[in-house]
């Protein structure tokens, strides 16, 4: 490995962290012993908490503490100066303080859990208190390190060998991370899983790791979304054919193609849509009028690829309708119209029973027993099995709605850097001045709501088909505010955070049933933390971060230094592209 | 290209072409007050026009109407021999193009997107060709991006392509808003004060820059409150007060005119008047200041 500031990691090593540091061998012991103690028996209690009951096989639960504990050693392995290319991109101090909390505050929870469920400590095993006393020594060894000075991830350049390699080790341990989260179907699991998760992320953030990622990432985009969309495609294959997995996953998705179409409306043309959920439905009603369900009242049966397009046609005339008159002004009246037309929408389909108008709808019964998809011989309702491993119904959907999201994702990450998307950012930026430079910035506004109407139309003929019925009751504004959600939790403008945020909004309620009652409330704080403390959200466009930073000047300084250096220096791939 | 030896130092000895610009009887009313009143304006190709007037005299109202940012209550604007509907985008596709008083860049833009969000209104690719990115659209892309770059070096930001436009120091900035100008390929253009907080080292880059640009066979149009600046750059200088046309010459005639020495100066029972006139001149400045803009963009966004 060779780095542009070779010189700088020697004179560290010989100044800074000399290796035989009391702290440093402190720290070890205790994250050796934090592996050691997974490989022990936590607790008496083989049902409590997946199983930590049994010798030498970690349970679930205690494989998340080796993680933490390899993790660790590897920040202390940088730190004693083996690897120097390394030590200077990562501030390992931070990181393994971070660590260690979350191993201190892991193993804690789990004492509690045992201590009020299974009942008693008297139930706990050795194997808990070691791994509390292993994290115990993390914390008093980590907590006096110093950091380092660290070099700019950007001016550091690995072989690109190394860098993609990195991506690809990335996106295995989301598909792996992904499947595990999955597979907990107890909710004490899933919460315990959800600290190791923001712990461990939050020390890697600190460590620097991610900064540096991102520079990767942006030199190699081409890689990275391959690498994104292999790990979707192989998600399935992680399941062994468990439909109730797969169910949530297909949801997921389907949720997250709708915030992608939304995201070119919001995200990219700046409009506020309150009412994005009616298009989905308009979709999934035209679907499912064509469809041979008895219910059915639409007499013509198309093929399903004719009614896709049908379907994103309807709802593209819907936005026309709503956007024409109420583009011309400004933001606010959008809003509000949009909010009304989805309740419009939804009264509509809620009346045309054939008492108020005509009979298409079957009002609030819905339109239920659409079948499933025929596409030539390949029925979506059929079992494949592939490899030895079942693909079934809900895998089915769920390739279907990959294709469809990676066809959203291609729409928008080409319009966004095409003539259209610059029109978008003028507008956002000054409309006026956009205007005075040529902007057609009605015809642009119009084309990103209609656009956005189009692509969710398409989505919804495809959910209609999922989901096997289609009622009213699914495309009410709740759906709309959670969309709208998703885009701002994750990142407007930005593809990773939309699928971030609509994964996080889709799967946390999956998984934390007994919560249900308030999930409204914990959104809801949740999107106040967010706009109080990064209102770009958690993987904003670049561009987008400017734009809620407009004094921010390093962060400008920032952007910019790394838009020059891969400016430069443009990736191979995308030359070629 | 030397541009010393153009700088017209005796009488202009220079001719024009065809008028490019014509306006007649040009009358802007908001409510009760009068801001432009019936006046003429024509500019010719290869022309450097001033517009200069005190405070509130109506210089920015005029340039709107003009741009079709205003649709002027009275009269007609002639753009090459046509008159243009009051619509910006049409108006620049048409061949006029403007900055703005106060820099009105896109700020979290490169420098060269800037210039590229100029070529909008010459190019055409749409929403499919921009999704199926076929050759023509590549080869319109490449193109655009070249000229953009052609005219940032034009101005002298050359370097500066890759950098944020909200990075760039002020004086750049002026500039980079009429490489932005220049790219809609504009007959003529419109500066609304270039020089307005700049040093005299870039007031004198600013003047060679509009006169490589008038060489560039365009049409100036220049609003300034630097008369040193503007008596030394324009073939013909109109003076504009209250809303009123008070001459239009030579630079020579307009300097040595007592009205105009007057209009600048002031008289004591005109005071009253003038205080009008500039509370006007504010309330049409506001929707364009920086901070009301940024206001309307929070709220759209809220």
């Amino acid at each position: 490995m060779t780095t542009s500031s070779s010189p700088a990691p020697r004179t560290k090593t010989a100044v800074g962290n000399p290796r035989p540091s009391p702290q440093w061998w402190l720290t070890l012991a205790g994250a050796v012993l934090l592996v050691a103690s997974a490989f022990l028996s936590w607790c008496y209690v083989p049902a409590l908490l997946g199983d930590l009951s049994i010798d030498a096989y970690p349970g679930g639960l205690q494989m998340l503490m080796v993680i933490v504990g390899v993790i660790a050693i590897f920040f202390l392995v940088l730190r004693s100066g083996r690897m120097p290319s390394m030590d200077t991109l990562l501030d390992s101090a931070r990181a393994l303080k971070a660590l260690s909390a979350t191993a201190a505050g892991f193993m804690v929870l789990v004492a509690l859990v045992i201590a009020l469920q299974a009942p008693g400590l008297a139930n706990a095993n050795p194997g808990l208190f070691v791994g509390i006393v292993g994290a115990a020594l993390m914390v008093a060894g980590s907590w006096q390190m110093a950091s380092d000075p660290l070099v700019d991830p950007i001016t550091v350049r690995l072989p690109s060998w190394v860098e993609i390699l990195v991506i690809v080790v990335m996106m295995t341990i989301v598909l792996f991370g992904a499947a595990f989260a999955l597979g907990q179907e107890d909710g004490t699991v899933f919460c315990l899983f959800l600290v190791f998760l923001g712990g461990v992320v939050t020390a890697l953030a600190r460590g620097g790791l991610f900064s540096w990622i991102s520079v990767i990432a942006a030199r190699h985009r081409q890689v990275l979304m391959m690498g994104a969309l292999a790990v979707a495609f192989l998600f399935p294959f992680t399941q062994n054919g468990s439909d109730a997995n797969m169910s949530i996953a297909t949801q997921v998705l389907i949720f997250a193609t709708t915030a992608l179409g939304l995201n070119i409306v919001v995200g990219l043309a700046g409009l506020l849509d309150l009412g994005y959920i009616a298009f989905l439905g308009a979709g999934a009603y035209v679907s499912a009028m064509m469809s041979h369900s008895a219910f059915a009242h639409i007499g013509w049966k198309p093929p399903f690829i004719v009614v896709v397009v049908i379907g994103a046609i309807v709802s593209s005339i819907l936005g026309l309708i709503i956007g024409s008159p109420t583009l011309r002004v400004s933001g606010d009246y959008l809003a509000i119209v949009t909010l009304a037309f989805g309740e419009i929408f939804r009264l509509t389909v809620n009346n045309l029973d054939g008492n108020n108008g005509p009979r298409l709808t079957n009002g609030p019964n819905g339109i239920p027993g659409i079948p499933d998809l025929e596409i030539g011989s390949f029925n979506f309702g059929d079992t494949h099995t592939i490899l030895g491993i079942p693909l079934g119904r809900f895998a089915n959907y769920y390739f279907l709605m990959l294709v469809v999201a990676a066809f959203i994702i291609m729409v928008f990450t080409r319009l966004n850097s095409s003539r259209i998307g610059r029109g978008w950012v003028a507008i956002r930026e000054d409309e006026k001045a956009a205007e005075a430079m040529g902007v057609n910035t009605f015809g642009l506004k119009l084309f990103a709501f209609a656009g956005g109407a189009f692509l969710a139309g398409m989505a919804g003929t495809i959910k209609a088909h999922q989901d096997v019925s289609v009622t009213p009751d699914q495309y009410i504004f709740l759906e709309s505010a959670f969309l709208l959600a998703a885009i701002v939790l994750g990142g407007m403008g930005s593809v990773a955070g939309v699928l971030v945020g609509a994964t996080v909004l889709k799967l946390l309620p999956e998984k934390l049933r007994f919560v249900a009652d308030y999930r409204l409330l914990i959104f809801g704080l949740l999107l106040v933390v967010m706009m109080r403390f990064r209102p770009e959200g958690l993987v904003p466009s670049q561009r987008r971060a400017l734009e809620f930073h407009a004094d921010d000047e390093d962060l400008a300084d920032r952007i910019e230094e790394v838009h020059l250096e891969i400016a430069a220096e443009p990736d191979p791939a995308e030359a070629k592209a | 290209m030397s541009t010393q030896t153009l700088q017209p130092t005796a009488p202009a000895p220079r001719t024009f072409g065809a008028p490019v610009l014509e306006a007649s009887g040009v009358v802007m009313r908001f409510g009760g007050l009068t801001a432009v009143n019936d006046v003429n304006l024509t500019v010719r190709e290869g022309e450097i026009m001033g517009l200069i007037g005190p405070n509130g005299a109506g210089k920015t109202t005029f340039f709107n109407c003009l741009t079709g940012m205003y649709k002027p209550t009275e009269g007609e604007v002639k753009f090459l021999g046509t008159v243009l509907p009051p619509k910006p985008r049409s108006v620049v596709k048409a061949g006029m193009a403007r900055t703005f008083q106060n820099i009105r860049l896109f700020g979290n833009m490169t420098a060269l997107e800037n210039v590229m969000v100029g070529r909008y209104c010459r190019t055409n690719a749409m929403a499919l060709t921009s999704i199926i990115r076929g050759p023509k659209y590549r080869r319109e892309e490449a193109e655009s991006r070249r000229i953009a770059q052609e005219w940032l070096d034009f101005v002298g930001l050359g370097h500066t392509s890759e950098h944020l436009a909200r990075n760039l120091p002020y004086g750049d900035q002026r500039r980079l808003e009429i490489a932005r100008a220049l790219a809609t390929d504009p007959r003529l253009i419109l500066l609304d004060e270039p020089t307005a907080g700049m040093n005299p080292k870039e007031t004198e880059q600013a003047k060679d820059l509009i006169f490589r640009i008038r060489d560039k066979g365009l049409a100036v149009v220049v609003i300034e409150h630097d008369m040193r600046f503007i008596f030394s750059l324009c073939d013909r200088v109109h003076c504009l007060v209250r809303g009123e046309t008070l001459i239009e010459g030579s630079p020579q005639e307009v300097q040595s005119d007592h009205r105009v020495i007057e209009a600048y100066i002031g008289q004591p029972d005109e005071d009253e008047e003038e205080m009008v006139a500039e509370a006007h001149a504010q309330d049409e400045a506001a929707p364009s200041t920086p901070a009301a803009t940024d206001g309307r963009m929070k709220e759209d966004r809220a």
